[in-house]
């Protein structure tokens, strides 16, 4: 499925709190229909680089290209069109709590596309079925869905639009080992078939053997490696082999 | 990347779909209206071919329009072929094949009325059946309040000191400003009007009766609930989110007694005090009003209102203020356990313990009316 176009390049990358740097010259490529796992330490800066790529958090240097359009210099409207192209999955879910699974699913169809009501509530059924859920949660609040659901909803959102991106922000933390098991057969099923390019922030060494087809490792404020789980595992970087050949990753090994 | 089309040709009794274009969101309420017309008007044709070779992108909005175009078509009993699907399509339209399958229950088949009187039916026995968990909260409250009489040092004294001082002490500058006013407005009014028929004098009895049977409790209950109320619902609302009155029970600790009992003991001591000091800035009030604007002298005020008012008078008033106090803690409490996961729900919750509270407030005082006047007071 790897085609060499690059979907989001990043470039030199700097951005800060304060006194605090925390990424620091950052470069990394994501390329077209490829699941991307982005892995480093507790407060690495991994979200910070995901928050800054789909403009939550501001960057002081460097540059972000996302098809080829570079994200600085663009109008509102042209960053909007992108916007479109770009589903997030949030760590909690950020489902809205007032509104329902169904409503959930389809607000980002009724902001951006003037469908039938028919045709709305078809496309979100459908979204919703596309990630494993029965037609009963429609009508279901957030605050009455298990967690394992509300991620699903709320990947069903992030997927409302047909994006071509997908941004996943710890798909499988607080899920079961089945749970995240079936959420990793989810998320390629669902590559596959819709030829999505996905950006997978996680810590889950399962995930990370299961799904990705190459890992970056951020550390220090920069990407230190980038490739696929053989690169990883055969790497001499100190870090790198703590993390993968540690005494958790050699459970999964196969 | 042109615009979504569909071009049909007949060839006898064969229809030859083609599908150009890019089929993408973008498109899709120009698409949904193509494919209904197509579904139309080849609605007799027995043979179908949607032939998507020309397709140049194809998402799930345009995989699912083929999918409904193709249902559409087969509901009339002729078998649509789809050729030329790409193989980097395949997966999306197979997958789209088993979507929406199980039939939707819609509720455009029941009748309005029916529905309109459903909704009223449970809206009045909701209402009978929120008195329950305040029956139950009372009696919990009850066995808490007893368990503390007994072994006094069960009775959170820090907590209601604390609690005493936010919903007491805190509240007196804004319950003294109001009552002021109201007695004031009271008493203006009453001068207005009562001066027609050269009653004037007669204001007094007016404010001072209504002011000290009625108005003061009232008006410090409707104050005392908004303010103090809601924020016991608030409070004990984000307790039961955050799970810590659940954490309470795990370790064998009873959550009435900790967290409800503090809370009411301090109203019920509260309230009667506000109503006190209510009602006399409300007398200070009216009788500023009749000096001022009335030209009645404070002493004829105050001689007068000697003779209109009794201990009994009074009395009322204070003898309701702490009834009062407990009906408001028990559904601002109630209500504040029944809050569950969500932002709206505590927001829901918190406006319901409000409204209901000021509501059984107004009832409870009817109730009272009928009692001092059975009694003789």
């Amino acid at each position: 499925m790897t085609s060499n176009a690059t979907v989001i390049s990043v470039r030199d990358l700097v951005v800060g709190f304060g006194d605090v740097t925390v990424l620091d010259h950052a470069n990394l490529d994501v390329f077209e229909g490829e699941i991307l796992g982005f892995v480093g330490g507790s407060g690495a800066g991994k979200s910070v680089l995901m928050r800054t790529i789909i403009g939550l958090l501001p960057k002081r240097n460097g540059t972000i290209e996302v098809f080829g359009a570079d994200l600085a210099a663009l109008t509102d409207r042209e960053r909007r069109s992108i916007e479109q192209r770009w589903g997030v999955l949030f760590q909690q879910g950020a489902l809205f709590s007032s509104l329902t699974a169904l409503q959930n699913v389809q607000f980002p169809i009724r902001e951006y596309l003037d469908l039938s009501p028919r045709l709305r509530d078809e496309i979100a059924l459908a979204k919703l079925e596309m990630v494993g859920l029965s037609a009963d949660v429609r009508g279901k609040y957030p605050a009455e869905l298990s967690g394992g659901m509300v991620k699903r909803v709320a990947l069903a959102r992030a997927l409302a639009l047909d994006p071509d991106i997908v941004f996943l922000d710890e798909p499988t933390s607080g899920l079961d080992p089945i749970g995240a098991a079936e959420f990793d057969d989810l998320i390629r099923t669902l590559q596959r078939t819709l030829g999505l390019s996905v950006f997978m922030v996680t810590h889950d060494l399962d995930s990370l053997h299961a799904v990705c087809d190459r890992i970056a490792v951020l550390s220090e404020g920069r990407v230190i490696a980038a490739g696929p789980i053989e690169t990883m595992l055969a790497s001499e970087h100190p870090w790198l082999k703590s993390y993968f050949r540690g005494k958790r990753g050699r459970g999964v090994r196969h | 990347m042109s615009a979504a089309a569909l071009t049909g040709t007949v060839q006898g009794e064969r229809v030859a779909l083609a599908a150009t274009g890019a089929w993408t969101a973008t498109g899709a309420a120009e698409l949904e209206k193509i494919i209904d017309q197509t579904a139309r008007r080849y609605e007799h044709a027995r043979s179908i071919d949607i032939d998507l070779t020309q397709l140049e992108r194809l998402d799930t909005f345009g995989a699912w329009l083929i999918e409904r175009l193709d249902r559409a078509f087969a509901a009339h009993g002729s078998s649509p072929r789809i050729v030329g699907l790409s193989d980097a399509d395949r997966g999306l339209m197979e997958g789209v094949r088993l979507l929406n399958r199980t039939p939707q229950k819609d509720g455009s088949g029941e009748n309005r009325i029916l529905v309109a009187f459903d909704g009223v039916g449970r809206a009045v026995a909701e209402i009978g059946w929120s008195l329950i968990p305040l029956a139950h909260l009372l009696g919990a409250l009850t066995t808490a309040a007893l368990g503390a009489i007994v072994h006094p040092a069960r009775l959170r004294l820090t907590s209601m000191v604390h609690h005493l001082e936010h919903v007491g002490w805190r509240a007196v500058p804004i319950i003294l400003l109001s009552t002021f006013l109201i007695g004031a407005i009271l008493a203006q009014q009453g001068i207005f009007h009562f001066r027609t028929f050269g009653a004037d004098v007669y204001v007094v009895d007016m404010v001072g009766i209504l002011v000290l049977r009625e108005v003061g409790v009232l008006i410090v209950c409707v104050m005392v609930a908004g303010r103090s109320g809601s924020a016991y619902t608030a409070e004990l609302g984000a307790m039961k989110m955050r799970e810590e009155i659940d954490a309470l029970r795990t370790m064998g600790i009873d959550p009435v007694e900790v967290l409800v009992l503090p809370r009411i003991v301090a109203l019920v001591l509260a309230v009667p005090m506000l109503t006190f000091l209510g009602a006399m800035a409300a007398l200070y009030g009216a009788g500023l009003v009749c000096w001022l604007y009335g030209g009645m002298a404070p002493d004829v005020f105050f001689a007068r209102l000697r003779e209109a008012i009794s201990v009994p008078t009074f009395a009322v008033g204070m003898i309701k203020a702490p009834f009062m106090a407990l009906v408001i803690g028990l559904v601002a409490c109630v209500e504040g356990f029944e809050v569950e996961g969500s932002a709206a729900s505590l927001g829901l919750k918190t406006t319901s313990s409000v409204v209901k509270s000021i509501f059984l407030v107004i009832v409870l005082d009817g109730f009272f009316a009928m009692f001092f006047a059975a009694v003789g007071m």
